[in-house]
């Protein structure tokens, strides 16, 4: 099928990677259905969860293991049934970023993480009841922290 | 909006299945139990209203995410 969006004109998406939001994401509970796209750009982390039903409506969402690998929430009973979810290797956990004008502001929202069954294709934005992760976590600093390790260990590989 | 007056140990019933229950009132704090089937979700008001703004800032950008290339450290 053929969407019409803001941030890449008309695309052609697949209907099986159609994301179901069965709650919508709060401030956009009348919109159900996302797809994710990927970055063509192998080495960058971004992609955007885009609204299939409103094509003015894509977020920027990022790998929050990426920047912060010992990330580590409980997955409730709620979420668990509404996703169907199964088996732990068919999660997919994804964060929205705010992309400010100032790059180096960036941020992630680590309070209220994306959750996605990616055997059944069920999305949800999970908000953890907890003052353990900020919804406006930093990860400029982190992300080239890890970068400056990869590029380390490749240095010491050659 | 309906208004009830509750005190301490006293509660109230949404439907069939939900159950709020006054636990505690102390220093200007009311102490809430809410039995409800699991598939009924329970948020505090402010955490969700503030995920609901993040979101929509979220979402209003214009994202040129090719200039994020440039600022981060290179391979």
């Amino acid at each position: 099928m053929k969407i019409t969006t803001k941030n890449f004109g008309e695309i052609e998406i697949n209907e099986k990677s159609v994301i179901d939001f069965i709650d919508g994401i709060p401030g956009f509970d009348h919109l159900k259905k996302f797809v994710l796209i990927e970055n063509p750009e192998e080495d960058m982390q971004f992609h955007w969860l885009q609204s299939v039903d409103d094509g003015d409506v894509a977020f920027v969402v990022i790998n929050p293991f990426l920047f912060k690998p010992d990330y580590d929430f409980e997955i409730s009973e709620n979420t668990i049934i509404k996703l169907q979810l199964e088996d732990p290797k068919d999660v997919a956990i994804y964060s929205i970023v705010v992309v400010p004008e100032d790059l180096t502001k960036m941020t992630a929202n680590l309070a209220a993480p994306i959750v996605i069954n990616t055997k059944n294709k069920k999305g949800k934005q999970v908000l953890l009841d907890s003052d353990k992760y900020s919804k406006r976590h930093y990860i400029m600093e982190e992300l080239n922290i890890v970068s400056e390790e990869v590029t380390k260990k490749e240095e010491e590989a050659l | 909006m309906l208004v009830l007056t509750r005190k301490a140990d006293e509660g109230i019933i949404i439907g069939k299945d939900i159950e709020l229950k006054i636990l505690a009132i102390e220093e200007g704090k009311v102490k809430l139990g809410i039995s409800a089937p699991k598939e009924v979700e329970i948020f505090r008001k402010e955490i969700y209203l503030e995920i609901e703004e993040e979101n929509k800032s979220a979402s209003s950008q214009q994202v040129d995410l090719t200039a994020l290339k440039n600022i981060l450290i290179k391979k």
